[in-house]
């Protein structure tokens, strides 16, 4: 139905649909409350499936986690993670060498789903940039010392999103 | 005192000119600040409306955010391209920038309150609005860039068809005021502002100074999504401060012609005793700031025009308008014998 | 007591003859219309000297303002190429000479036949009668009143001049879809939008 041609010219001529625009945005600035995050000081809310820094955990009594299956170097689309292993003095397989380039690291996550003991996991840290290109190759200690510092909220992360998997 | 004699005489002309240096520097400074914190207040309004904060971290509520800006673009370095015209590169940002403040000579803040009371002050303040074409223009062939001069050709046609519509919002004003004297347009709308009388003219003329200055929605020459930002593209450091200055400064130009022209400039709304003890250039300072929120709340709220339907609103919609209501203005001034000076 | 007033008259026009002389010798040409631009100032300072400040400006205004805007806006699309300049000067040097030299006899033929009215150093001296009417009343009255028929005629000779460049230009091509903003305008946004509901694989 088309609009009557008097009802269009009244409606252009006092330009009725911009006044219209502008009260909704005069609304919007009086009774709307900010949305603004004041980002250093404060933070969104994340998933527990967030997916952000590499950790690499350890069993409870100190032991690492990681079995040197190599599950995770094969499916990392990017290939970003090496790994060299030997035998351990007990006769343990563990490895020698665990590197992710976090320049490669497309942050896809297969690491985690691959790995059978729950070693390598993606934290919730976001917040790790560098200077230098260099800081961004993890080694092994690195990503220990990741998963020392952030143990308690990546086992409380991984407790809350175990019902979905 | 009688007679002059030459060592007084130049000693006096000495104290006027060193007067009215005074006059000038203490407007220039306040127009500086104002442009300064209108960049602030644009940046507070915009993210009002769109619900956020708005700089707040330099100083409280950013009140110091204008000077970090500037110290910043200080610091920058500036670049000349290789294939610019080195002359009237640097030449285009004074000019925008020297133009919009010399407008400034003819506007009266208050009774008497003018550096030049000239008895053509409006068509100065016209002919200084229409020559700051130039500065882009010239920035835009001067950078010897695609961007660049195809924002200086926008800005060159949009500016000129938009005069026309102001020159004739203009003309209806002068006709009910009866001169072309600032001082004395303000005083002719002692008891009724213009506004009311001529309400389309000062919609059209508002319409027209966003146009003139290149704001939102009419911002085409410096597009930022398809000319990157236009003319000034090539432009850093200082000489991108003085565009950006003088933007901003025509703008309030725009504005304080807008209160004198409509909204009686350093007249109180009512002639009563509690309005009028208020001092004028208070009354002319909020309606400024009146005038500019409506640029920055235009802004916030409308899409930019396509340029095709700005040439179309401008010579197809505001041309034949605003003639048209020139000729009903002088009709009626003559029918009912209301014209200035019977 | 120096004399400002000619210090001022001299600067302006001489810096409007010098600026005058670029535009024709200017290799660039839109450092050609800028010198124009410095005339036309130079010009108004003139008329400002003159006491004729309504003049002075509408003369920035109409042809700093616009004319030579629309110039620049040209001369900058054209992008004329300078290269060959020499050899088109000297091809077109003999007619222009002609013209040139037709029209400086005809000058001459004027100037010995010119006679000045008594009055006419006066009028340059005041151009405006003293009597407390300013320039722009003075111009109006000139314009409006004393001139009024021969002004109204020169309008309606440029807007048919307007009127038949138009007419020249405007065609209308077939098979062009124009925006229609009046339809555009018409449309009723609460029925230009319809949901249906639709099962699951039958398609609509």
């Amino acid at each position: 139905m088309k609009i009557p041609l008097k009802v269009m010219f009244l409606k252009n001529f006092f330009l009725i649909e911009l006044f219209q625009g502008m009260w909704l945005t005069l609304k919007y600035m009086y009774l709307k409350k900010k949305v603004t995050l004041a980002y250093p000081y404060e933070k969104g809310p994340l998933s527990p499936r967030f997916r952000g820094e590499h950790a690499l955990r350890r069993y409870p009594n100190g032991e690492e986690r990681c079995i040197a299956c190599k599950l995770c170097e094969a499916i990392c689309p990017a290939q970003a993670i090496t790994i060299e292993s030997e035998e351990r003095e007990d006769g343990s397989r563990r490895t020698t060498r665990y590197d992710i380039d976090m320049t490669k690291c497309i942050y896809c996550g297969l690491c985690e789903e691959a790995c059978p003991v729950d070693a390598i996991v993606e934290g919730p840290n976001f917040e790790f940039a560098t200077e230098t290109r260099e800081e961004l190759y993890y080694n092994k200690d690195k990503l220990l010392s990741n998963g020392d510092r952030w143990e308690v909220e990546i086992a409380n992360r991984l407790e809350q999103d175990a019902q979905y998997r | 005192m009688v007679s002059i004699d030459l060592n007084n005489f130049w000693s006096s002309a000495f104290q006027d000119l060193l007067v009215l240096v005074g006059y000038i520097l203490l407007i220039l400074v306040g127009l500086v600040l104002a442009v300064s914190y209108l960049t602030l207040a644009e940046r507070k309004v915009l993210a009002a409306i769109q619900i956020r904060v708005g700089p707040n971290v330099v100083g409280w509520f950013g009140l110091l955010q204008p000077f970090a800006d500037g110290l910043k673009l200080i610091h920058k370095e500036t670049i000349i391209p290789t294939r610019a015209n080195p002359f009237l590169f640097i030449l285009a940002p004074i000019l925008t920038f020297s133009l919009s403040l010399s407008a400034w000579a003819v506007i009266p803040f208050g009774e008497g309150w003018v550096i030049s009371n000239i008895n053509v002050g409006i068509l100065y303040l016209f002919a200084i609005s229409s020559l700051g074409v130039y500065g882009i223009i010239m920035a835009g062939w001067a950078s010897n860039s695609r961007y660049a001069f195809l924002g200086a050709l926008r800005s060159a046609a949009q500016m000129v068809s938009y005069e026309v519509s102001i020159g004739l919002v203009l003309i209806a004003v002068i006709l009910t005021a009866g001169s072309l004297n600032l001082t004395e347009i303000v005083e002719a709308q002692k008891g009724l502002w213009f506004i009311i009388p001529h309400l389309p003219m000062a919609v059209i003329f508002m319409i027209s100074a966003l146009a003139e200055t290149n704001r939102a929605p009419f911002d085409l020459p410096e597009a930022e999504s398809e000319l990157v930002t236009g003319y000034n593209v090539e432009y850093s450091s200082m000489t991108f401060a003085l565009f950006f200055l003088g933007e901003y400064a025509n703008m309030i130009l725009m504005s304080a012609m807008g209160s004198i022209l409509f909204l009686g400039g350093w007249l109180p709304p009512f002639d009563i005793v509690p309005f009028t003890w208020v001092p004028g250039i208070v009354w002319f300072s909020l309606k400024i700031s009146v005038l500019l929120f409506v640029f920055l709340w235009v802004r916030a709220t409308f899409p930019r025009y396509r340029y095709d339907q700005l040439m179309r609103l401008g010579w197809k919609v505001f041309l034949p308008f605003t003639l048209f209501w020139v000729v009903l203005t002088s009709g009626v001034l003559v029918t009912f014998n209301l014209y200035p000076g019977s | 007591m120096i004399n400002i007033a000619a210090i001022l008259f001299y600067l302006f026009s001489g810096v409007l003859l010098s600026s005058a002389m670029m535009v024709v010798t200017a290799r660039n040409t839109v450092h050609g219309v800028l010198f124009l631009i410095l005339a036309f100032f130079n010009a108004a300072g003139l008329f400002i000297l003159a006491n004729a400040e309504f003049l002075a400006l509408l003369l920035v205004v109409v042809y700093v303002g616009a004319v030579a805007v629309l110039f620049l806006f040209v001369v900058m699309m054209l992008n004329v190429e300078m290269g060959n300049i020499q050899k088109t000067a000297r091809e077109y040097s003999v007619a222009g000479g002609l013209i040139g030299g037709t029209l400086a006899v005809e000058l001459i033929l004027m100037l010995y036949s010119w006679n000045t009215s008594p009055e006419a150093f006066e009028m340059i001296s005041s151009p405006i009668s003293k009597d407390g009417v300013t320039n722009t009343q003075a111009l109006g009255n000139l314009i409006y009143t004393h001139y009024a028929l021969i002004f109204q005629a020169s309008g309606i000779i440029l807007l048919i001049a307007m009127v038949g460049a138009i007419v020249l230009t405007l065609r209308h091509r077939e098979g062009i879809r124009r925006q229609k903003i009046g339809d555009q305008l018409a449309r009723d946004p609460k029925d230009s939008v319809s949901l249906v509901d639709i099962s699951p694989g039958s398609g609509i």
